[in-house]
């Protein structure tokens, strides 16, 4: 089974050489840290930086730079900053390949809800619904289940939505999923996890192939 | 000789804001929010006010401040997390909220100070975000009509700015603060340092001073940084 840090580590697998990529908060921010040397990509974050570097040293904070998740952050060299809607204008106008962010719920027709439980929680949409309708490439990094056990790959989400028929793969602890054809396909296992796990943990239909390779991380 | 926005204090860039408006506030969750019109609004005591800002501020700083004394009686944000007695005041109905997507947001602003009345969009298709919205298909691809905003007053933070109201930002303070500076009716904008006219080069200003009607230096800047994260050198 993975950790949040394994889930990552797997998901800088899918980045390839010159692509934009947009990192939303919490598991998807660990993606950066494990992008290999040998490629190049830029991190954009849609509060209005293209080229996002690593977390400051102690000392080097400064106020008016930070990312989505609103932490400190640096800038690499060729970064550049910009206002919303030029940010927007990047997103929407699907100048970035690549979308990770997290969810409470992935349906198998792909559709993905991550911002509202109605009557307890209520945070917003932020950036979201932006990112989940314009992306051509957006993956979903989560647990399998939620805090109570329950699969979070449900044949339709409860919670409201933040976007439809957008998600085409989900990495989580337990595996490596893609959408199509209104199910749920096994592409891969997580070290030490067996297919019998997954299936057990997957309330949406899932379709398991005679072979599903473990994962190499 | 250009036209000089420059008023003396916070109080002077207040005149003429009064309860029941519709004000605009930019900034990122801490990040490039006038802190300065933010205290005289509270100073002032105006209420009944509705708030378009992508965040609430926090409990103590920020807009959470104005939530503080129920100056507020809506919000249009995209972004409430940070804030506990926002979610209060929301859930226990005592506070309007209309949420809505980021990218959204932006562009209402600016298609509001761009002349531009409506525009369409795919983000919050399928959502509760559409309910009661024109729904369109471009290419294949269903798509929302989303209409402009404008506000009786923006606030915006700058980091220069000169006496015809030209405004420089720096970092990821830029944010919201240049479309809400083009929706307002009246835009104030509040800057760290207020330089010579000339000074600015006019190839690097980011909001032209057409857009802003006052400008004043602010008395102080706290500048809180809302999650301080750093790594191991």
């Amino acid at each position: 089974m993975l950790d949040k840090n394994g889930i990552a580590k797997r998901i800088a697998q899918e980045v390839r050489n010159g692509w934009y990529v947009n990192l939303g908060i919490g598991i998807p921010t660990l993606v950066a840290n494990h992008i290999p040397e040998s490629i190049d990509v830029e991190f954009q974050s849609e509060n209005g930086i293209l080229g996002m570097g690593p977390f400051p040293v102690d000392g080097e904070e400064d106020s008016d730079l930070i990312n989505a998740g609103k932490q400190t952050i640096t800038a690499m060299p060729g970064a550049v900053y910009f206002d919303s809607a030029t940010s927007f204008a990047m997103i929407r106008g699907r100048h970035v390949q690549l979308t990770v962010l997290g969810a409470m719920e992935v349906s198998t027709s792909g559709d993905i809800a991550n911002w509202k439980i109605p009557g307890k929680m209520v945070k917003g949409m932020g950036g979201a619904m932006d990112l989940v309708a314009s992306a051509d490439n957006i993956i979903v990094a989560m647990m399998h289940t939620n805090r109570a056990g329950a699969s979070k790959l449900l044949p339709a989400c409860s919670l409201p939505l933040t976007g439809v028929g957008c998600v085409k793969r989900v990495v989580t602890n337990l595996a490596v999923l893609d959408i199509k054809d209104g199910a749920f396909h096994l592409v891969e296992r997580a070290p030490g996890v067996s297919v019998e796990e997954i299936v057990q943990s997957t309330a949406g239909d899932l379709v398991v192939p005679d072979e599903v390779p473990k994962m190499s991380i | 000789m250009a036209i000089s926005k420059v008023v003396s204090s916070a109080e002077e860039a207040l005149q003429g804001v009064e309860s029941g408006m519709t004000l605009m506030l930019g900034g990122f969750g801490l990040c490039g929010i006038p802190e300065n019109c933010i205290e005289e609004l509270v100073r002032i005591g105006v209420k009944d006010l509705t708030c378009i800002s992508n965040n609430a501020g926090v409990d103590d700083f920020g807009l959470g401040k104005l939530l503080q004394k129920r100056q507020i009686i809506k919000m249009i944000s995209s972004y409430v997390g940070e804030n506990e007695e926002f979610e209060r005041q929301m859930l226990s109905g005592e506070l309007e909220v209309d949420l809505i997507p980021q990218g959204s947001l932006a562009e209402r602003c600016r298609a509001g100070g761009a002349g531009v009345p409506a525009f369409f969009t795919p983000a919050g298709y399928g959502t509760e975000v559409a309910e009661g919205k024109e729904v369109r298909i471009f290419d294949g691809k269903p798509h929302i009509l989303e209409s402009a905003l404008i506000s009786d007053f923006a606030f915006v933070k700058a980091w220069k700015g000169d006496s015809a109201g030209n405004l420089v930002f720096k970092a990821t303070a830029r944010n919201f603060n240049p479309m809400m500076a083009m929706a307002g009716m009246i835009t104030v904008a509040e800057v760290e340092e207020l330089v010579p006219l000339g000074e600015l080069d006019p190839n690097t200003i980011h909001t032209p001073g057409i857009f802003v009607q006052r400008i004043f230096v602010g008395e102080k800047y706290e500048k809180r940084i809302e999650q301080r994260t750093v790594r191991h050198a």
